[in-house]
């Protein structure tokens, strides 16, 4: 007793609280870099980091899959401190340093989606197990988006997704682990709206068809739902599976439905087909209920306006971003892509482009590669200089907001490649919804 | 009324694709008793010819887009326009007809060169070993058209003249909505001109009765000292042909690429099925019939009364068919039986 007696005195216990305090302290302050050894992939010492760009190169949307993968490309290059920079020079606020992604060369490696979900899986599993990719991106089709988005929060890598237009993307099957870029089939919906009213009236027949996938139906939703607002009816809704190709079978039915408006559902060579077989079948010169009988395409590109030739003159839809905007992010961008590749990005171009730099630009903002902290820099993250004026990822559902463009196809094109006018940029306050509209869990950071 | 009539049309076309592959399909198979499941290669093939010839007749000189100031971009105008002006665009505008002068000759040559190179050496295979030799064949041949011609469909528009389409109702006294493509009016002509010239070749000329002879009873007419293998030869090359042809015709229709041919493989074996192994008659009506009920299904009416039923019905017809009477509609006795 009289050791403790003689060593128990007030010096003795202060000096033990603060030993202790020091020593539960240090791991809290190290804690961050502890966190950090232990995720997937994690490049260590290394000096070079792997992104997978995983992208249909086969199947419905495959030109849109080319085009994105070479704006992939030129991501890694502007971020490696290669070519011109593009958009790395008008990003605001921006961490970036064109030395790679914390100091270490960005290297990829890529993959084709074959526009099938499983064989998503496949590529992008194969990319994170053999390769270790820290990051892997992708679009064209909704469904392929989600599936690898579920498998991303799965493995806990991250998920930047490329085109995607469905609801569900940050809808009922967000995942913390995935984030959109691209507008989505609601935002199309209330942008087209007001300009279909004032173009079309308030008293028409319309007759959708509709590509048989998770983006078909909400946009098909989404669509419906602003039309019947304005006081249109609905005549049909008839789905078509993706990569029908030939579509005769489903448009002879209109020809006779009693509708003066068809909505066109399909994107990627779907489109291109539809519409131009519904042209062939005289659509656009019918007259329909004593009114010109009309094609909307809710949804569209450059590239598919390339394809579909005179068929998309005058056909009204919506598009993320168009090569021909003049404010200082867009045109570094085109002029950088025009450069290396002889023609402008597209659309799903730009929004490849764009993910790539924001997930390094957040890489570098969080001081790590570490996922939830990645994902924490990029929740609720404001920037502006990326063509689209100021965007913001919300944290609540990590889909991107900001203004949404209603085009038209160009009667009197200026250039080959001046295929798309803007009619009305539509302000983000226009097209923004509650996080809650569609209900869905993020999930959580640690997996 | 109108729409009955729009929906037979789009079958009737649709059936001439059918038609012309499966009739291809029942030649091969009804002579040299091989099952080919690389016909739907050789559709594709034929398809690949037009887009061929489109790209020859369109080689381009680079010149500079002055309208575009980002970039440096150029614009593709084609020799013969440079070259012969209007004359060179119509000869371009043309380019699919005008295929099928190239697809002819050069179906022919790979049609012979693909049963002397590969399938002779399978006459006496089991059926089982033939379709797995000519289904890779068939991907063989997919993927060279990919690594040459890419992955992505090839826009093979048809002339200018006929890209519009036909006032049937003002034709023929029907409603105003009774409008039909051109283009798909001449592949339903060009199919049937096909299938009449193909029958009246088997049926009038002693080339074709031979060959007939030959499919009967193949051992007799060798015993009567006619090389029956060297005209089969032949009839393998008019398969092809009639394969390449309906592929070229069809470009217009539905842009092709590398993969169209197994798109409509399966579709063509369900449709010599239902016909009936063997009998061309068969796979021609059989062919027709599943191209409209394909149609109907896809109504509206139809679709409302059973969902999904456009995706499944040829198949489900084939199903009935083989569980009601397995040698097919005008199927022979004894053909692929016991």
């Amino acid at each position: 007793m009289s050791f403790f007696d003689d060593k128990i005195n007030r010096r003795r216990v202060l000096q033990g609280s603060a030993l202790l305090g020091a020593g539960l302290a240090a791991p809290m302050v190290m804690r961050r870099r502890a966190w950090a050894q232990e995720f997937r992939n994690d490049p260590g010492n290394a000096g070079s980091i792997t992104l997978g760009f995983n992208v249909p190169q086969t199947g419905p949307y495959a030109d849109e899959g080319a085009d994105e993968l070479k704006a992939y490309q030129l991501a890694v290059k502007h971020l490696n401190g290669e070519g011109d920079g593009g958009m790395m020079n008008t990003m605001k606020p921006s961490s970036l340093k064109g030395n790679g992604v914390l100091g270490k060369k960005v290297e990829y490696v890529t993959g084709d989606t074959q526009t099938k979900s499983d064989a998503a899986r496949a590529s992008a599993k194969r990319m994170i197990e053999k390769d270790g990719v820290l990051m892997f991106s992708g679009g064209s089709s909704s469904g392929v988006a989600i599936a690898q988005q579920s498998l991303a929060q799965e493995m806990g890598v991250i998920f930047m997704n490329g085109l995607t237009h469905s609801n569900d993307t940050t809808g009922k099957d967000r995942r913390r682990y995935g984030f959109r870029h691209f507008f989505n089939a609601y935002m199309s919906g209330r942008a087209l709206g007001p300009v279909l009213q004032e173009e079309m009236g308030t008293d028409r027949r319309a007759y959708h068809l509709t590509a048989d996938y998770t983006w078909g139906w909400t946009q098909e939703e989404s669509i419906k739902n602003t039309t019947e607002e304005l006081g249109w009816q609905t005549v049909n809704a008839v789905k078509t599976p993706l990569g029908a190709g030939d579509f005769s079978q489903y448009i002879t039915p209109v020809l006779n439905s009693g509708a003066d408006v068809l909505i066109l559902n399909h994107y990627g060579k779907d489109m291109v087909n539809s519409l131009t077989q519904a042209v062939q079948f005289g659509l656009r010169d019918k007259q329909a209920n004593g009114k010109n009988f009309e094609i909307v395409v809710p949804l569209f590109s450059r590239l598919m306006a390339q394809g579909a030739g005179e068929n998309i003159k005058g056909i009204l839809g919506t598009t993320n971003w168009n090569w021909s905007l003049q404010d200082e992010g867009s045109q570094a961008f085109v002029k950088s892509f025009g450069q290396e590749y002889g023609y402008p990005p597209s659309q799903a171009a730009h929004t490849c482009y764009v993910q790539t730099l924001l997930y390094a630009n957040a890489c570098e903002m969080a001081g790590t590669f570490y996922p939830p902290e990645v994902i924490k820099a990029l929740e609720g993250f404001q920037f502006d200089g990326m063509g689209n004026g100021p965007t913001e990822y919300r944290a609540e559902d990590h889909q991107c907001f900001k203004s949404v463009l209603v085009v038209r196809g160009n009667d009197n094109p200026t250039s080959q490649f001046d295929l798309l006018k803007v009619v009305k940029e539509v302000p983000r306050s226009q097209v923004e919804y509650p996080p809650t509209l569609f209900g869905g869990e993020l999930g959580p950071y640690e997996v | 009324m109108d729409a009955f009539v729009l929906q037979i049309l789009n079958g009737l076309d649709k059936g001439g694709a059918y038609a012309l592959i499966a009739l291809g399909l029942t030649l091969i198979f009804g002579t040299l008793g091989v099952v080919n499941f690389a016909h739907g290669a050789l559709f594709m093939l034929g398809a690949f010819c037009a887009v061929s010839l489109q790209k020859l007749l369109t080689l381009s000189q680079q010149i500079k887009d002055e309208s575009v100031t980002f970039f440096d971009a150029y614009k593709e105008v084609p020799y013969l326009e440079i070259w012969f002006g209007d004359t060179g665009s119509m000869i371009i505008d043309y380019a699919v007809p005008l295929s099928i002068l190239l697809a002819i000759p050069v179906m022919l040559l790979i049609g012979l060169v693909m049963e002397r190179g590969l399938i002779q050496y399978f006459y006496k295979r089991t059926h089982a070993e033939q379709i797995l030799v000519t289904f890779g064949l068939a991907i063989v041949l997919q993927e060279i058209v990919k690594s040459v011609f890419g992955a992505n469909p090839v826009p093979t528009p048809a002339p200018e003249i006929v890209a519009g389409s036909a006032d049937i109702g003002a034709m023929f006294g029907l409603g105003a909505g009774v409008v039909y493509p051109w283009w798909r009016l001449i592949y339903l002509v060009f199919s049937l001109i096909v299938i009449a010239i193909v029958f009246a070749f088997l049926q009038f000329t002693t080339f074709g009765m031979v060959v007939r002879a030959g499919m009967a009873d193949r051992e007799t007419v060798g015993l009567l000292g006619i090389n029956i293998q060297r005209r089969f030869t032949i009839v393998f090359g008019i398969a092809a042909i009639v394969a390449g042809l309906a592929g070229v015709m069809y470009t217009p229709i539905l842009p092709p690429d590398y993969h169209i041919g197994m798109e409509f493989l399966v579709l063509s074996f369900v449709v010599v099925v239902v016909g009936g192994m063997g009998s061309l008659p068969g796979a021609v009506t059989a062919g027709f019939l599943l191209g409209i009920l394909q149609s109907f299904a896809s109504m509206t009416e139809v679709k409302d009364l059973i969902p999904g039923i456009d995706q499944i019905i040829i198949y489900l017809v084939a199903v009935v068919i083989l569980l009601v009477r397995p040698r097919g509609l005008l199927g022979r006795k004894g053909v692929m039986e016991g």
